[in-house]
């Protein structure tokens, strides 16, 4: 079984100095979700149930950092479409079904969303595009039937919803699937060896343009800070007379 | 004909409140709209969405769809979206509108914004105002092309009033042989707690870590929902160490409209989560806790005494 993985550069969301903010030359990691899908592809590989792992990510070759990592961790090799506009979730998954018919891979396992953009589409468009079952949200992953199918735990605002999909299909992970691993020195030795792959959207024979663009961005308003309350009677007199809530 | 297109979530029963703040927004951006229901067995919740103003329930019912599985949902959306010429599909952020929306957007070859807050119009065209960055940041946000698919945050909009002639309920036709058929559904954890969902509750009390185990968070955090008739919520923290289910998180939801944070001291995201709530009350025992800088009311003491005392005056209130 193959497996492909794609993953996104985001700004190091635990950097409180470049959380979202246009910073100077922020940290850039794989986006946290990601990291748990590529964690996913290594432990299938390890109980024997897959026998290649491929990234895929786009980027300008800045990225290939996130891609160095990504191949320490323990995948086998990646591929980086070489594209450095502000693409939409759209945008990607057009790029990415290029990726996928060219790969031909059994499952496609990605974060649910990137945690700087945090849209929440990709995967499903992905899936739309393709005609294939999609999985989101997952939390728990077995190959079921000799690979042709995977049962998967689903986090939904209701609870815990189990599906079967019938491969190839979408899989998306919640934060709960793993805890990824920390990148060892002989994986850094050995990633400098696997091989990245450059390609073009033009190479791969897909053209797209963004429909949606970020106009601007910026900072919330800040709440205020409230009342400090000195005690019970207090805070209960003033959700009763003040917030009128009691 | 309708402009927009609502998807409409409900749990087998009843409709979503929060799946109707949606409307909100098409009421804004003009235009008529229908409201789109799939499901088995809806009469009963077709019959409770025709005073809402839409041009017309579409109700999808059929036993193909009594589960909302992605893929069936996403065919029909998109085929009944087509079918009324609808230039926007709507729906209210949650894990089901999240799961299908976005498939649909692609079946239908359009782009899709997540979670609006606010809309703009300049210049003729409307930009849409969303929260990236875990909530630390907001981005406005321009579309292009004929359709275009969004999920509100239901926080941000009013509820719709519902005091508008009946409108028509229309049958959806749909083929069910020629629905995809990649994803079966296998089961759902029942819950079984009488208490109000996390997403639709008016007030919700929420507890970290130092609550310590279940039996403790139960007591405290569930005692004082129970006082006040509200849900429970949990940090990241407490659900790891399994003081708390999963799904009782308190993440991106941003639905809440009073808040109790018990022991929680304020993680980035967690803030993110809550600073839309109307209410905030926080009790924690570290006053320099990040948390008491956008509490409505702060509390500095020992959880284990404060909240005792508080179930008990709410109870006598």
């Amino acid at each position: 079984m193959k497996i492909l993985v794609p993953f996104k550069s985001v700004p190091d969301p635990n950097d409180a100095t470049s959380a979202g903010a246009a910073v100077s030359a922020p940290k850039s990691v794989i986006n946290p979700f990601d990291e748990i899908a590529i964690e996913e592809a290594l432990r299938i590989r390890e109980r024997g149930e897959a026998t290649e792992i491929a990234g895929v990510t786009i980027g300008a070759p800045a990225v290939d950092e996130q891609i160095r990592a990504a191949l320490a961790m323990g995948i086998d090799r990646a591929i980086r479409i070489d594209d450095s506009r502000a693409l939409d979730p759209y945008a990607v998954a057009r790029i990415l079904r290029a990726a996928v018919a060219k790969e031909t891979p059994h499952v496609v396992i990605m974060g649910k969303q990137a945690v700087d953009d945090d849209s929440n589409q990709v995967g499903q468009m992905l899936a739309g595009l393709l005609s294939w079952p999609q999985a989101t949200f997952v939390s728990k992953i077995e190959f079921l039937d000799t690979k042709t199918r995977a049962r998967c735990t689903r986090e939904t605002d209701a609870g815990l919803e189990v599906v079967e999909v019938n491969l190839p299909a979408i899989i998306t992970t919640d934060l709960r699937l793993n805890e990824p691993r920390y990148v060892s020195l002989p994986g850094l030795i050995k990633a400098r060896r696997k091989p990245i792959e450059v390609l073009t959207c033009d190479q791969l024979g897909v053209t797209v343009r963004p429909l949606t663009t970020v106009l601007s961005v910026a900072r919330p308003a800040k709440r205020a800070a409230g009342t400090r309350v000195e005690s019970v009677e207090e805070l209960v007199t003033k959700l009763k007379q003040e917030a009128k809530v009691l | 004909m309708a402009e927009s297109l609502i998807l409409i979530e409900h749990d087998r029963e009843q409709v979503k409140r929060p799946a109707l703040h949606a409307i909100t927004l098409a009421r804004q951006l003009g235009g008529e709209y229908a409201l789109l229901v799939l499901g088995h067995g809806l009469d009963g919740i077709a019959a409770s969405l025709v005073s809402y103003g839409a041009s017309a329930v579409v109700v999808a019912d059929d036993p193909a769809l009594a589960e909302p599985l992605a893929d069936r949902y996403a065919t029909v959306i998109a085929e009944a979206a087509r079918g009324c010429g609808a230039k926007t599909i709507l729906g209210t952020s949650s894990t089901f509108s999240k799961d299908v929306l976005p498939r649909a957007a692609a079946l239908l070859d359009a782009p899709m914004v997540t979670d609006v807050v606010d809309i703009e119009e300049m210049d003729g065209s409307i930009s849409y105002r969303r929260p990236i960055n875990a909530g630390s940041m907001f981005a406005m946000v321009k579309m292009e092309g004929d359709c275009r698919v969004l999920t509100v945050r239901a926080t941000a909009f009013e509820p719709p009033a519902a005091d508008a002639a009946p409108c028509p309920i229309k049958r959806f036709h749909l083929d069910a042989a020629s629905l995809p058929n990649g994803i079966q559904f296998i089961s759902r954890e029942e819950r079984t707690s009488d208490r109000p969902d996390l997403t639709e509750a008016r007030v919700v009390v929420s507890g970290g870590r130092p609550l310590k185990d279940k039996e403790t968070f139960e007591r405290l955090v569930g005692g004082l929902a129970d006082a006040l008739g509200g849900a429970i919520g949990a940090t990241r923290a407490a659900v790891d160490a399994g003081m708390a289910p999963n799904d009782y998180q308190i993440g991106q939801t941003g639905k809440i409209e009073w808040y109790i944070a018990i022991g929680i001291s304020g993680a980035i995201q967690h803030l993110a989560g809550i600073k839309d709530s109307r209410i905030i009350v926080a009790i924690n025992k570290d006053p320099d806790a990040p948390i008491f800088q956008m509490a409505t009311y702060a509390l500095v003491g020992d959880l284990y005494q404060i909240v005792p005392q508080l179930i008990e005056s709410i109870r006598q209130a």
